[in-house]
């Protein structure tokens, strides 16, 4: 035997030791893929098979399972038919508002990503905010959402010296993505604002409310809106808004 | 109830349990005892389920004293010095310790993590079930934070023993820590792979229990290899980011990340891993994985095993079946072997 190889077909197997596995859908960020991913994740909940825990990605779901109940091989095998099946789609996702203070001390990367889109400052917020997101995958950190659909016009490679740390409720753009940050962190995407919405409150009823598959957009707020709206989130107030359907 | 007071506590000591599961989806990691072996041992010592509640003791010196009543004790993990009131005592046995003595813990000799579990365990409100101190995460119970002197613990009552438990040493193996190969290794050139498992790695002193960092050769991405689109990450997985440098993750991981994992640490090795101090070598060697998942089944069923193979202080030899069963110096194949697969 030598190293594993990953068979050429998707949807495919990867090991992760022995008490879990990553199955992929593809190597691309997709929408496609990541509802097929979604779709998987629910059936695979909804079986009986012994399974730890999930975690949908961008194109994979990476599953967590007791090797004590099941082998593998054995829950390669469900997987796999399970992911060739035409499955029941994901549940539709919710939309959501999340208000954002731009620039300034809040975003201090918006003027490069400005310099280096060839844009004002006020256009970057007024593309960044005109459009929504779909949530593609939530993880790394608690309260961590990685949004896809960011205009190309606003794409930026990220920085060569991540920074050490980066404020809660950052609002960032790494590539073609964006994405809201609950806790301070380390973080090589650019900081374009602050949210004062948390994705994650332990204190809170609802911990996480976000779910992959949502979809988001963002409004400008000042930097006054932000302070009222920080004691609010302090207080338990998700401040972020459902959109009707 | 009695009362733990934390008189000195150096880093990474905390309360840990086996950890809280279903948050990853969120990007909420497991956290837990870095060592679940000896989180084990020393709760079944104290008789108390496995996987509960007790005070995870990083490699510095450590200060408990009694308060409002006696506490019982037991302590398993790293080797270091420990004395109550002055005396000295051994690890794997429970101690009883009288209100108003203190337990001192010198540094480790040898492992980084000493587990301290107590008759009744520790008594808080579980956070999504568990207890354990996610710092970063800000959660954990009673603090959500590591803990420093002059915090407090409530501990269960003590019971009248008429005798205090011992439990026989376990034979850990002395081998390279194993590993299953991948999720990434098709990410990385053949020599890349050929010397992780050729390397003796040294354990950076940057580590903690977010993750070891190793030095050791740079090893190399295949061209155009040294990202992938985020996906999840299991416990024990190395990852190799641009520096070309190993990141062993462990309990407060991150659960997603974009970085080519070269092989996974299996279940069985884990707890060896983490208690490999900043200093220390370590080599890797693959086995399959059907191979690891027989040794995580034979280390479940040694668990399973454990309250039997307690034995009283001052009580009846140790039974050589058990001292024979509790080797874990077992072998898994060779994942790179021509034969011999189980």
């Amino acid at each position: 035997m030598t190293a594993y190889e990953a068979p050429a077909a998707f949807p495919r197997i990867r090991p992760c030791g022995d008490a879990a596995l990553t199955i992929e859908y593809g190597e691309s960020i997709d929408e496609a893929l990541n509802t097929r991913v979604l779709a998987l994740n629910g059936e695979l909940l909804r079986s009986n098979l012994p399974i730890v825990e999930t975690i949908p990605t961008y194109r994979s779901l990476f599953v967590v399972y007791d090797p004590l109940s099941i082998d593998f091989e054995a829950l390669s095998a469900s997987l796999l038919t399970m992911a060739h099946r035409d499955l029941p789609p994901p549940a539709a996702g919710r939309r959501w508002r999340f208000p954002v203070c731009y620039g300034g001390a809040f975003g201090e990367d918006l003027p490069f990503v400005a310099s280096h889109c060839k844009l004002s400052e006020d256009e970057v917020v007024r593309r960044h905010s005109a459009d929504s997101y779909r949530i593609y995958m939530m993880g790394f950190i608690p309260g961590f959402t990685y949004l896809g659909g960011l205009s190309p016009s606003l794409a930026v490679p990220r920085r060569h010296d991540p920074r050490l740390t980066s404020p809660a409720g950052t609002i960032s753009i790494g590539g073609v993505q964006t994405g809201i940050q609950c806790l301070a962190s380390p973080t090589g995407w650019h900081l374009i604002g602050r949210t004062p919405a948390r994705t994650y409150d332990p204190n809170r009823s609802d911990v996480f409310f976000l779910e992959p598959g949502d979809s988001v957009s963002f409004f400008a707020i000042s930097p006054d809106d932000f302070t009222t709206m920080e004691r609010r989130a302090e207080a338990g107030d998700r401040i972020a808004s459902e959109v009707a359907a | 109830m009695s009362t733990l007071e934390v008189i000195e506590a150096g880093p990474y000591t905390g309360v840990q349990d086996r950890g809280r599961f279903g948050g990853q989806r969120y990007g909420l990691g497991p956290a837990g005892a870095m060592d679940l072996l000896a989180l084990a041992k020393a709760n079944v010592l104290v008789g108390q389920p496995v996987g509960a509640a007790a005070i995870e003791i990083g490699p510095l010196p450590a200060k408990f004293k009694a308060k409002g009543g006696s506490i019982r004790f037991a302590l398993t993990g790293a080797q270091r010095g420990a004395t109550l009131a002055g005396r000295d005592i051994n690890p794997g046995e429970t101690v009883l310790m009288a209100e108003g003595e203190t337990l001192v813990l010198r540094a480790t000799r040898q492992g980084v993590f000493s587990t301290l579990a107590f008759e009744g365990s520790i008594v808080a409100t579980p956070v999504f079930g568990s207890l354990s101190v996610h710092a970063r995460a800000g959660i954990g119970s009673p603090y959500s934070r590591a803990l420093q002197a002059g915090d407090t613990l409530e501990v269960g009552d003590v019971g009248a023993w008429e005798a205090e438990n011992i439990l026989p040493p376990l034979v850990l193996p002395q081998g390279p820590i194993r590993v299953v190969p991948g999720p990434q290794d098709d990410h990385f050139t053949a020599e890349a792979v050929v010397a992780f498992y050729a390397a003796e790695w040294m354990v950076s002193a940057t580590s903690d229990r977010m993750g070891y960092r190793l030095d050791g050769p740079l090893l190399a991405h295949a061209p155009g290899r040294n990202n992938i689109i985020s996906d999840g990450i299991a416990a024990g997985s190395v990852q190799i980011p641009g520096s070309g440098l190993p990141l062993v993750l462990l309990a407060d991981r991150g659960t997603t990340g974009g970085y080519p994992k070269i092989a996974t640490i299996i279940t069985a090795d884990l707890g060896r891993m983490a208690q490999t101090p900043a200093g220390s070598r370590v080599r890797f060697a693959a086995v399959t994985i059907a191979g690891a998942q027989t040794e995580a089944r034979r280390i479940a069923a040694l668990v399973a095993g454990l309250p039997r193979a307690i034995r009283t202080i001052g009580g009846g030899d140790l039974s050589p079946e058990f001292l024979l069963s509790a080797n874990l110096a077992g072998a898994a194949t060779d994942a790179f072997a021509d034969d011999g697969e189980n």
